[in-house]
């Protein structure tokens, strides 16, 4: 598995170039500040990952974050550029698995709703997610596998 | 009898001074773009202030002052009073107080009555209705329920001297487990002991809590608009529907369905009026109160026969955030004693784009309505088209009236306060 997480994260920067240069790119409206480099193909495997991800994003999460991770004032938060969404893993898959009711403030804001528990995606399906959501909306960070996600279920 | 002419000149003069500043719609125009308004036939806008925070209700003094409640602080003060003193339409003093976000605010009998997310107070005015200390304003109402969702406490008050507060419940459909795929109903919803309903106290009670005043009515999911009709001397309340009839019962609802039901309803209330949430909402295409899937319901099963009838029924998730029942003379006949409602704009219909984003009107007769609904002031967006709700420029929030007959609409994106007139 090593191997496919470094497809990944590999995969990763190349998605970062690409945006730069498909301004057109459908749900990407934020520029990317990537520098630019020569931009190999993106992965197969990794488009795969985005793909399926979106399709999950599409269905459990588009309602309350909207197609462009924007959310919605007040109520639902962005998913842009977030330290939940680029910060730590852990934090992260457990948003997502365990739900979030509190105050917190998001990019110095706070919102009133509540995120629901999704602990009924598998484990695969909270990766394919969360890789798609910290590589799209302007976001770029490493890719999370099923196994980080795995192992976080089991610590409860 | 040689003194009477200066005399009544001087006090003529006085008269016209000291109604300042004059409502005097003469001087008062449009703003030539109506401040980016689309509005029907012999209306104009303009903007009287902008940028002054999260706008929500607002509440117009007999002098064209005006009262806004922030939703969050702006330079740690939750009120705002706008004043145009030189008469021409546009606020150019603003002053701010209260150190509590919030959104209900209303005037009546000589005091401000103004509310956070948990209390109501309300403020002592002078004579020419500023707020005489506003660092001590009475606790009216205290304690309660702020559970973060539906926690706007919006206020109105009657001729009999009650307050008329809205609890949302802080819930979506009262499930086991809020908004999760799945869960089942709650039964009893025992949200509904201290949320989800319409409680009413003494508008000159101090520190009253749930025990000191009564549910007035209940199954209402949340309440942000409602009024005071005077024709029928009754509370008319404006309902979020429900949310997520898709994403909670894929099997039931598919995404169009979920994004066009269930409707935004007005009611007509009396004491002991049941609206029947969480266990039914209501289908405007059936025109029927249907069962709600997390209480056994199919999508066609009817439920809760007791539970009010709406008086109106608008389009699903259009966030209706403020009632007013026109009684000014300004608008044509048509106006009079009905209802605007401000449409804060949806965000529970993707991947359908969302609606909403305007002022609606819909027209009554003897405390019924007697018409269908219309849109009476659009453009708040500034685009064709809302795919996701923080695109939108501006949002309908609040409304008032002015001593005039001005409308007034408050924003709560960027702070800005429209002035709607009509000039025949
Ligand atoms: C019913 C609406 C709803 C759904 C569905 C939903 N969320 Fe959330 N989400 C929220 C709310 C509301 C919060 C903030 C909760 C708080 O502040 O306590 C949140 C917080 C988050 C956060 C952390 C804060 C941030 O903005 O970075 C992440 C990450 C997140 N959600 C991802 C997802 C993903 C991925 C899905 C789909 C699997 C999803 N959400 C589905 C409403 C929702």
């Amino acid at each position: 598995m090593k191997l496919v997480n470094g497809l990944v994260i590999g995969g990763l920067i190349f998605l970062g170039c690409n945006q730069q240069q498909t301004s057109s790119s459908s749900e990407n409206k934020t520029d990317s500040v990537a520098a630019p480099a020569p931009a190999p193909v993106i992965s197969d495997s990794l488009k795969a990952v985005l793909a399926k991800g979106q399709e999950v994003y599409n269905k459990h999460c588009v309602t309350c974050h909207q197609a462009g991770g924007d959310g919605v004032p007040n109520l639902n938060p962005p998913l842009t550029g977030t330290d939940y969404v680029l910060g730590d893993k852990t934090r992260l898959i457990n948003v997502v698995l365990k739900g979030l009711n509190e105050d917190v403030e998001i990019n110095g804001m706070v919102y009133s709703n509540p995120m629901p528990a999704h602990a009924f995606l598998n484990d695969q399906e909270v990766a394919d997610v969360l890789t798609y959501v910290r590589n799209s909306f302007g976001n770029t960070a490493e890719g999370i596998t099923k196994e980080e996600v795995k192992a976080v279920r089991a610590a409860k | 009898m040689k003194n009477l002419f200066p005399v009544a000149a001087v006090l003529a003069a006085l008269a016209i001074t000291s109604c300042n500043p004059a409502p005097s719609a003469s001087k008062i125009s449009a703003d030539p773009d109506n401040a980016g308004l689309k509005l029907p036939q012999g209306f104009g806008a303009l903007k009287v202030a902008d940028s002054i925070g999260q706008a929500r209700h607002i509440a117009v003094t007999g002098q064209g002052d005006i009262y806004v409640k922030l939703n969050r602080l702006k330079d740690n003060k939750g009120i705002v009073l706008l004043s145009d003193k030189d008469g021409d339409g546009k606020a150019e003093t603003q002053s701010s107080f209260g150190n509590y976000g919030g959104t209900g605010i209303s005037l009546k009998n000589g005091y401000l009555y103004a509310s956070s997310n948990e209390a109501v107070y309300r403020y002592k005015l002078d004579d020419q209705q500023h707020v005489t200390d506003t660092a001590k304003p009475e606790t009216i109402v205290t304690g309660l329920i702020d559970r973060r969702q539906h926690n706007s406490k919006s206020v109105v008050l009657d001729d009999s001297g009650y307050v008329y507060v809205n609890i949302g419940a802080y819930s979506n459909s009262c499930q086991t487990e809020d908004r999760t795929k799945g869960s089942q109903g709650m039964q009893p919803c025992p949200i509904l002991d201290s949320a989800g309903g319409i409680w009413r106290f003494r508008a000159d009670g101090q520190n009253q809590s749930y025990g000191d005043g009564i549910r007035y009515a209940t199954g209402l999911r949340n309440v942000v608009g409602l009024d005071w009709n005077t024709t029928n001397n009754a509370l008319f309340v404006m309902q979020h529907g429900r949310d997520g009839l898709h994403d909670l019962f894929p099997d039931m609802y598919d995404t169009k369905t979920s994004a066009e039901l269930p409707a935004e309803a007005m009611y007509q209330l009396k004491m002991g009026s049941d609206c029947g949430w969480p266990y039914i909402y209501y289908d405007q295409f059936q025109k029927k109160k249907i069962l709600a899937p997390e209480y056994g319901g199919d999508g066609k099963k009817e439920g809760a026969p007791n539970a009010e009838e709406p008086v109106v029924a608008f389009p699903a998730h259009l966030a209706p955030n403020a009632l007013l029942f026109y009684t000014g003379n300004m608008f044509p006949e048509k106006y009079k004693n009905g209802a605007f409602v401000a449409f804060h704009g949806s965000w529970n219909r993707a991947p359908e784009k969302q609606a909403g984003y305007m002022v609606a009107f819909v027209p009554f007769s003897g405390g019924k309505p007697s018409g269908d609904w219309e849109v009476f002031a659009d453009g708040f967006a500034g685009m064709e088209e809302v795919t996701s709700p923080g695109q939108a420029k501006h949002r309908p929030c609040g409304l008032a009236q002015g001593p005039d007959g001005s409308l007034y609409i408050s924003d709560d994106v960027t702070g800005a306060i429209y002035r709607i007139i009509y000039n025949k």
